[in-house]
């Protein structure tokens, strides 16, 4: 069975860690997870603005290099999102890319989602004796419904205290290039949701989407906090190596 | 006009919002108290799920059979004896208003809450044929006051403390009235007694019209839609043609959806159904009564796969009170009638000429939490991004962002180049970046890093990684237990036969 990794152009540049992470996790678990290096990126930026046919020259990446994966994981919601909601509309009118978009839409699968609902893991066995607080990135836990497995791992890990988010559902105000081009809205939500985690006294935030983690920690190193941000999948392997 | 909409761009309204602490508080408080109102009632309902799937079917059906029911609704409404009209646009609704003023030789209209009225401007309308025109919903009395519009589809003066509203009535009053809630409402209500007296005109919204028996329904707390409706002599009725159901057991669904999704109540304080003008037993009631049947840029959505859900909202405003951005700008940012995710998208959809729409489908980060609040599912955050699209494919794309996303897709439709691209970032930015971090406010990171820092690039990127990271993972040689390939190869069958469910 051939499990590939969807690094995501966000991880794949800037936070290679992730990846890492969720490779030697996996490994674990005997998932040996193969990098086919010919993709790029799902092409969302240019969807979301509404240049379809510019996101159709990226998707069309990750649908040749995925086409004889049986499993593909991702450490992103969001990401995964744009191929399991929007890669049928985007090829709608393509009746043989609509057919790979299709298969691409049912093998992928976001990281927490492949761990808990595929392999069946609720326990990593891991320890992580500090303070965190998790929120819960949009698109991951709207368009996926993915709410309870980063929940299930995270209780599962020992010795750590997971603190509510105030007002965790509400966007943090990455939005991709809504970012750029309304920054002067996502400066308020993101600040607000700085001084959310600031308020939950938690010395870790975690999350399941880098590109909502960015925005977050580059708010707080921004205002000199130094809170850890990570990925739920980094956080577990630190963890595992620590037990 | 209100101050927000004299500003042309949706980034120059929302600076001013941004900028209004007042507002801001006021908006935050308000929004909270809806979200949480909704969220208990919700819960304490129950199966609330149901119920939204089982209000969205009622209104995808009513809309693909929107002709068949509107005429039923009409020719039952005319077999009661009401005038029914129908409007193609704005401007044919407002003279056909006028017109029925006119010959009533109307001096007073008064009005309960109608945002089919705002989008119209009847009051403008109706004051330049010298007719005072008076709204008696508290909220939007206190924005006619200020001489503003709605900057929420049911909390009008959402936008106002008490310590403002209080300052206007005093205007009003001419004496100072304290900021005391029940103090203000009994001058307000004093106030609009004589006017319900005085009108010739009662003007009304309505939130649904059935089919099946002709009748339309109000939704109201103060009562004061009861008093627009029975105590002046002729009933003008404002109705957006989409706002049909097909019978009185439809309205039950909608009656549990509308008001808990609204104000988190189980039933509003007042629910009326209007059949007809006064008959000869009836003790009170219009003796004459219309309805004007508004199109208005609604039928552009019929037949739209991409759009013809828009017509199945309620109007209960759930998506304003999730919305994060409604949060911090406020209504008067978006800059039209409706505001918030649904009028983001419905403001640009009424209008046909795409070179009209300006930026509001921009405003939104696409979080979804309109439709995870919406209580017949309708999927705004889809729509925003049909209306990117649209306006990118009549053409109305800026340049800067065209050449932007030109060169995006030159990079991502080809790995190679795209690790280039990193390469190039990983030693240009040695000239910005620092302990990790990027902190320059210049080009495309100005607004970015005025309140954050960018992340530098680690010297390695995952691709680059890769190579000596699967040579590792090989070393330790990783031995799958039967339990997880049992679980993959299960996951792999389902697939097969078509059981993986989406989200």
């Amino acid at each position: 069975m051939k499990v590939s990794l969807f690094i995501t152009c966000l991880s794949d540049a800037i936070y290679p860690r992730v990846g890492e992470a969720m490779v030697r996790l996996l490994a674990r678990y005997g998932v040996q997870v193969e990098f086919p290096k010919t993709q790029t990126c799902c092409g969302q930026p240019a969807f979301n603005s509404g240049y379809w046919e510019e996101a159709r020259e990226s998707a069309r990446t990750l649908l040749a290099a995925f086409e004889d994966s049986d499993f593909v994981i991702s450490p992103s919601g969001s990401c995964t999102g744009m191929i399991q909601h929007y890669y049928p509309k985007l090829f709608e009118k393509d009746p043989i890319m609509i057919e790979k978009a299709m298969q691409l839409q049912e093998k992928t699968y976001e990281f927490t989602q492949f761990l808990v609902q595929v392999l069946g893991v609720k326990d990593v066995g891991a320890v992580f004796p500090h303070k965190v607080t998790y929120h819960p990135s949009c698109h991951g836990s709207r368009l996926l419904g993915i709410k309870e497995e980063p929940l299930t791992l995270m209780e599962n890990v020992k010795g750590m205290e997971l603190i509510p988010l105030p007002f965790a559902e509400d966007c943090c105000g990455f939005g991709g290039t809504f970012a750029v081009k309304m920054s002067e809205i996502s400066a308020a939500m993101v600040s607000e949701k700085a001084q959310h985690v600031l308020e939950s006294e938690a010395e870790v935030l975690v999350g399941l989407d880098m590109g909502c983690m960015m925005n977050i920690s580059g708010n707080l190193m921004y205002q000199g906090k130094p809170i850890r941000v990570m990925h739920l999948a980094e956080l577990l392997y630190e963890g595992v190596k620590q037990a | 006009m209100s101050h927000g909409q004299q500003a042309s761009t949706v980034k120059e309204r929302s600076h001013i919002a941004l900028n209004n602490e007042f507002l801001r508080k006021a908006v935050k408080f308000t929004t909270e108290r809806l979200r949480n109102g909704k969220k208990k009632a919700t819960e304490e309902h129950g199966n609330w799920e149901e119920w939204r799937e089982r209000g969205r079917q009622i209104r995808l059906h009513t809309i693909a059979h929107l002709d068949y029911y509107l005429n039923q609704f009409v020719e039952n409404a005319r077999a009661n004896g009401v005038h029914v009209h129908f409007a193609a646009d704005g401007k044919e609704a407002v003279e056909l208003s006028m017109k029925i003023a006119a010959s009533k030789q109307t001096r007073s209209v008064v009005k309960s809450k109608s945002m089919v009225s705002e989008e119209l401007h009847i009051n403008a309308a109706l004051e330049k044929m010298g007719i005072e025109a008076v709204e008696t919903d508290l909220g939007e009395y206190i924005i006619q006051l200020a001489g503003e519009t709605p900057s929420h589809i049911i909390i009008p003066a959402i936008h106002k403390n008490r310590y403002q509203i209080a300052e206007l009535l005093s205007k009003e009053a001419g004496e100072t009235l304290p900021a005391d809630t029940s103090i203000l409402a009994g001058f307000v209500r004093r106030k609009l007694r004589e006017k319900f007296l005085d009108a010739e005109i009662g003007m009304t919204g309505c939130n649904f019209a059935i089919a099946e028996t002709g009748s339309m329904v109000l939704f109201e707390n103060e009562g004061n839609a009861r008093m627009v409706s029975t105590v002046p002599k002729t009933q003008i009725t404002l109705m957006g043609m989409e706002r049909i159901i097909p019978t009185f057991a439809d309205l039950e669904v909608m009656a549990t959806l509308l008001p808990r999704s609204a104000t988190g109540q189980k039933l509003t304080v007042y629910m009326s159904a209007i059949s007809g003008p006064k008959r000869d037993a009836d003790a009170d009631g219009p003796e004459e009564m219309h309805i004007i049947i508004v199109d208005n840029g609604r039928s552009l959505q019929l037949g739209d796969p991409e759009f013809q859900e828009l017509l199945n909202c309620i109007r209960c405003g759930a998506c304003l009170n999730a919305c994060p951005v409604y949060r911090h700008i406020g209504g008067h940012a978006y800059g039209g009638t409706y505001s918030g995710p649904i009028g983001a998208v419905l403001t640009p959809a009424l209008q046909s000429n795409v070179a009209e729409w300006d930026d509001i489908a921009n405003a939104s980060s696409l979080c979804g939490a309109c439709y995870e609040a919406c209580p017949v599912k309708i999927p705004l955050h889809d729509m925003l991004v049909y209306l990117r699209n649209r306006k990118v494919e009549k053409g109305y794309g800026q340049t800067a962002e065209k050449i932007g996303m030109k060169g995006f897709a030159a990079i991502m439709s080809n790995s190679k180049r795209m690790r280039s691209v990193i390469k190039m970032g990983q030693i240009g930015q040695k000239l910005v970046a620092r302990q990790g971090m990027i902190k320059t406010k210049i080009g495309p990171l100005k607004g970015w890093n005025s309140v954050r820092y960018l992340p530098s690039l680690p010297n390695q990127s995952f691709r680059e990684r890769w190579g000596t990271l699967e040579q590792e993972v090989q070393a330790s040689n990783p031995k799958m237990s039967d339990e997880v390939r049992q679980r993959m190869e299960q996951a792999l069958e389902q697939r097969k036969n078509g059981g993986r469910h989406h989200g």
